[in-house]
């Protein structure tokens, strides 16, 4: 480590303070206080108490029907609650089998795939998949006799097939980064708890899942920001619809203020936003925070 | 033995087909004419492969990916070359140098990467508007290069810790300053880490649609990823163009991704792990 001069501030960092400061530091500064301020300067909480209150947001009714939509709060809770567990769990099964099967890494690059493409081109994808005539979805379900439609288009339908066809997009981010994880246990762990006579299954739960541990924290703490900021699938496959039943924070945001005009209401579902993914990241803070 | 090996390659195949078919289908639709698809694109009953979909998707009407494209192409170019060299200084500043409020600089780096786009919208719109770089590459290109700085100066942060001193303190003895040492000695040991980062800034500003969907809208100027949802068509979706283009669209970082695997695989790696 050496001491720096001005001068070695002026030209190695400078340039990175600037864009940093003024195009992410300075905006997320004014987005928080449009949050707290009315059009006249005066502080204020009424946007918040809007935002809150709102349907969009959390809608009571269709909490008590138990029906779509039941607003963006619970719309990405529910995201999370189905997409985090099951992309760590399919990308793990993923590494972990693909490594002994046949041709194994063929299919690793076209599960792949899924998270290479643009995410307008994933949400393109789930229409696909869960479409009435075109969907591989229905054809399938038609081989079990069950009526078809567009999975999509349907209220009560339309969050869960997203939620899937994001598992689908996105498992190849936990299969690769666990499968790179794999490569680093000593086969000798293995060799050795054959001899002492533990089966494939054992060793999954006694080697295999314990020193991999650490990659599952990196795991969650990407996908939980990713599911957070999800936006562009539902932008292109539903645009939150049918009636908002599929609507999230993010698209929340884009409507209020690009739509409705009302930067107040949505700098709110911003700063909200932003509240969660920073909690979200608290792992990630703390290992930097320690060096 | 032998039973299990048989049972692992069942298995990975079941589960590589839930991959697999999606993939097929899209590329199924997409050189197959609209009247052979009513009965699902797996139906090979009569079956004329051509390239009709791909030329219309190219030559569509209202959103012609033969504009998209080229444009997609300039935007990621330059927002992959301003970004790296902003953060490879600051990624090797942050690495060897002592400074105050060093701490907070790298914890400011660290949030950045969690905040979502919606965060800073609304102030960069207003921005560019008085700066007159609305609906212009230019503002879109400084948006980009402003959102990717921090995670490359993370990644290339990360990647100089792991770079002994030695050489760069050799050199210094020989006399050579700073500066010198850096665009001589460094940058050049650096490119194996700065082709990962451009492998990744490029293929997420190709595949960028928020900043583009609130900066750019001159029907023109509108990237590919924006033409995607502008081809689907309001009361009936036409699947073989759409398809067409949906393939051409994720071509590009498929190709970046199968080029530099290496260097992806160990960006992604990096950009999540230290």
């Amino acid at each position: 480590m050496r001491k720096s001069k001005l001068s070695h501030f002026l030209v190695f960092m400078l340039p990175a303070v600037i864009v940093i400061g003024v195009f992410v530091v300075y905006p997320c500064v004014r987005t928080t206080l449009l949050s707290f301020f009315d059009e006249n300067g005066h502080f204020t909480l009424r946007n918040y108490a809007e935002v809150l209150k709102s349907r969009d947001t959390i809608n009571s009714d269709g909490i008590t029907r138990g029906e779509f939509p039941l607003g963006t709060l619970l719309h990405n809770a529910i995201w999370i609650a189905i997409h985090l567990p099951l992309t760590i769990f399919i990308g793990l099964i993923a590494a972990v089998i693909l490594r002994k099967t046949w041709g194994g890494n063929l299919l690793k690059t076209f599960i792949f795939f899924g998270m290479v493409m643009p995410m307008i081109v994933g949400g393109v994808m789930i229409n696909f998949m869960f479409d009435e005539n075109v969907g591989i979805v229905n054809a399938f379900l038609r081989l079990f006799g069950m009526p078809s439609k567009t999975w999509t288009a349907h209220p009560e339908t339309a969050l869960f097939s997203l939620i899937l066809g994001s598992v689908w997009l996105w498992t190849g981010f936990s299969m690769t980064l666990y499968s790179a994880g794999l490569e680093t246990i000593p086969k000798d762990y293995y060799e050795a708890a054959s001899i002492d006579g533990a089966g494939p299954f054992v060793q999954f739960f006694k080697i295999t899942i314990p020193l991999l541990k650490p990659i599952t924290v990196v795991v969650a703490t990407m996908t939980l920001l990713w599911d957070l900021k999800i936006f562009d699938i539902v932008y292109v496959a539903t645009q939150g619809g049918p009636g908002g039943a599929s609507n999230v924070l993010a698209l929340q945001m884009y409507n209020y203020a690009f739509i409705e005009f009302n930067y107040g209401k949505a700098a709110v579902v911003a700063v909200l936003l932003t509240m969660f993914t920073l909690i979200a990241a608290i792992p990630l803070i703390k290992t930097a925070g320690e060096e | 033995m032998k039973k299990g090996k048989i049972a692992v390659n069942v298995f990975g195949w079941i589960l590589g087909l839930v991959w697999l078919i999606p993939f097929m289908g899209v590329f199924m639709t997409a050189i197959r004419p609209m009247d052979e698809l009513l009965n699902g694109w797996w139906n090979l009953s009569s079956f004329h492969p051509n390239l009709r979909n791909f030329a219309q998707a190219w030559n569509h009407p209202t959103a012609p990916l033969s504009r998209g494209i080229p444009n997609s192409l300039i935007v990621a170019i330059f927002a992959t070359i301003f970004p790296i060299l902003i953060a490879t200084m600051a990624g090797y500043y942050l690495a060897r140098y002592t400074f105050p409020l060093k701490k907070l600089a790298y914890i400011t780096v660290v949030i950045t990467l969690a905040l979502p786009s919606q965060m800073v919208a609304i102030p960069l719109y207003e921005m560019l508007l008085k700066l007159n770089l609305l609906d212009s590459y230019v503002g879109l290109i400084l948006l980009h290069t402003a959102w990717g700085t921090p995670w490359i100066t993370f990644f290339m942060r990360n990647f100089y810790t792991t770079l002994p001193p030695e050489i760069e303190e050799a050199a210094r003895i020989d006399g050579a300053g700073d500066f010198r040492i850096f665009y001589k000695i460094v940058f050049p040991l650096s490119l194996p880490a700065i082709a990962s980062a451009a492998a990744l800034q490029f293929t997420w500003v190709w595949s960028s649609f928020f900043f583009e969907l609130i900066t750019i809208y001159t029907p023109e100027k509108l990237l590919a990823t924006q033409r995607i949802p502008l081809m689907r068509g309001v009361y009936h979706v036409d699947w073989g163009i759409l398809s067409a283009a949906a393939i051409m669209v994720m071509m590009v970082p498929i190709a970046v991704y199968l080029l530099l695997q290496k260097y992806y695989v160990r960006g992604m790696i990096g950009w999540s792990m230290k």
